[in-house]
């Protein structure tokens, strides 16, 4: 990609991002708000920069149970799945699990899991589990469902073994809709981790956010969501262009 | 390989609660190509169907006149080439293997493809392919199963008319010798390929024996005999439509 390209294709994010800043210091300017209400967009910089070790060892933390999370996440998801469709007693016991998951909201799970796994990183990443396991599962498990008939049907004139059938025709079939499944989980983990660090932890963003609002550190809570927010943005875009570059045969439209 | 031919007994089909087909009695000889002709709707994918096993009769049974089972003596190729868009071209093609878990042939598959005049094109994927392309590795597919019986439910009505008269001379050329049941809404197809000519109508849906032309398939398009016979046909496929 050539250096124009790479501006003109920055341009945009660019340029909302600006736009919000200067909607953003407006507001605090002209309305007169309190900066331990609303800090201006420069003091947050200020603590951007002058807490950069804090928040990067943060952050650090806050990947590392993000990124365990997705992948056991994905894993478990994606094996229960596989087995919800190769056998019927599976699929009628763990489906209403699955929806479980999604229904109890992990904001009342949090401290139990804390008081059950500890305040390391086991608490936070069993949350993100949670957070995605419905979204990859029942994602794939549609994905693994849909096979085009049209396949089915050859796979039966083949005299095909089920399991293979499984295995080389409706899980490479259902790969586009568990990557749909992934994208979304890619973007919601990181929330399952700040939400068990805002319970009970020692270190990660969600603590670090924790312990500056109730020091009324606005500007330092301020750079902390922005490190999240750009944390998570990072993350969706890697898994979403690693996913475009595994799944070679979908159609990927990027002309914009 | 000896081909057997296909008796169909007292054969009802039923179809979306509609009854298309009710104690049909008909014979379709072994070793050549039978095509059965008939309007959009008439039956003619759900009776394929029921032959290749993929769905059951409401009553009446197809057998095979030599007494042995059918199943596993049945190639299917459908309307669409159902290539695995993730596959290579040789993969897609031993694809019956890898889904019965045995060992691909490798070589017989390349063999295939270079009889369709796909050599060069083992290791592309289907979306790098033509639509012609697609279907001679789809016939290929077909072929590589190896099966004394072959199915085919208009494989080539997506075709463009110069690749489809391609397609009719490759299939003629590579099934010589089995028993053929292909489907088609084309007299011109039917009247290349046919070794029996049946045309459906009606519903449900009687059965009538068509004159063959003279000559051995591939009929030439442009022989007199066969345009004759053509439109010979279509008029009775008009005739069978208005009434």
């Amino acid at each position: 990609m050539s250096a124009g390209r790479i501006v003109a294709r920055l341009g945009r994010p660019v340029g909302t991002l600006c736009g919000l800043g200067l909607l953003w210091w407006g507001i605090v300017r002209l309305g007169g708000v309190p900066p331990y209400l609303l800090p201006p967009p420069g003091s947050v910089a200020r603590a951007l920069w002058a807490q950069r070790g804090l928040l990067a060892g943060a952050a650090g933390t806050t990947l590392l149970e993000t990124v365990l999370g997705l992948l056991l996440g994905t894993a478990g998801g994606g094996a229960l799945a596989l087995l919800m469709m190769a056998s019927t007693p599976v699929r009628r016991w763990m489906m209403p699990l699955v929806l479980l998951s999604q229904a109890v909201p992990v904001f009342a799970l949090a401290p139990l899991l804390v008081l059950w796994f500890g305040f390391g990183i086991a608490s936070k990443v069993v949350m993100a589990v949670l957070v995605i396991f419905f979204p990859i599962t029942s994602s794939f498990f549609d994905g693994l469902r849909r096979t085009p008939p049209g396949w089915l049907d050859l796979a039966r004139s083949m005299d095909a073994r089920p399991g293979l059938v499984l295995l080389r025709l409706r899980l490479p079939a259902a790969l586009p809709a568990f990557a749909t499944g992934l994208r979304v989980a890619a973007a919601i983990a990181p929330l399952g981790a700040v939400v068990g660090e805002w319970v009970g932890a020692s270190s990660g963003l969600g603590f670090l956010m924790q312990t500056a609002n109730t020091r009324f550190e606005t500007d330092l809570m301020f750079a902390a969501l922005l490190v999240l927010a750009s944390m998570t943005v990072l993350l969706w875009w890697g898994v979403d262009r690693a996913l475009a570059r595994m799944l070679y045969w979908v159609p990927d439209d990027r002309s914009d | 390989m000896t081909a057997p031919a296909l008796d169909l007994r007292g054969l009802a089909v039923a179809h979306g609660g509609r009854e298309l087909f009710a104690g049909l009695d008909l014979t379709l000889p072994g070793g050549v190509f039978s095509v059965l002709l008939g309007a959009s709707g008439v039956g003619k994918t759900s009776l394929l169907r029921v032959i290749a096993g993929l769905d059951r009769p409401t009553a009446g049974m197809v057998v095979a006149d030599d007494g042995a089972p059918l199943a596993g003596r049945v190639a299917w190729m459908g309307q669409r080439d159902l290539l695995q868009p993730w596959a290579r071209v040789i993969d897609n093609v031993m694809l019956g293997d890898r889904l019965r878990g045995r060992r691909p042939d490798r070589d017989r598959a390349a063999e295939l493809l270079r009889r369709m005049g796909l050599a060069d094109r083992l290791a592309a994927l289907p979306a790098e392919l033509s639509g012609g392309m697609r279907q001679r590795v789809a016939l290929a597919r077909t072929l590589y199963e190896d099966r004394p019986v072959v199915l085919m439910d208009e494989p080539f009505s997506a075709l463009d008319s110069v690749t489809r008269a391609r397609m009719q001379d490759l299939a003629a050329e590579t099934l010589h010798d089995r028993t053929v049941v292909l489907i088609t809404h084309d007299p011109l197809e039917a009247c290349r390929l046919g070794q029996a000519i049946l045309l459906m109508a009606g519903e449900p849906v009687r059965v009538e024996a068509i004159a063959v032309p003279a000559g051995a398939v591939p009929r030439p398009a442009d022989d007199d005999s066969v345009l004759h016979a053509q439109g010979v046909l279509l008029r009775r496929m008009l005739d069978a439509a208005g009434s």
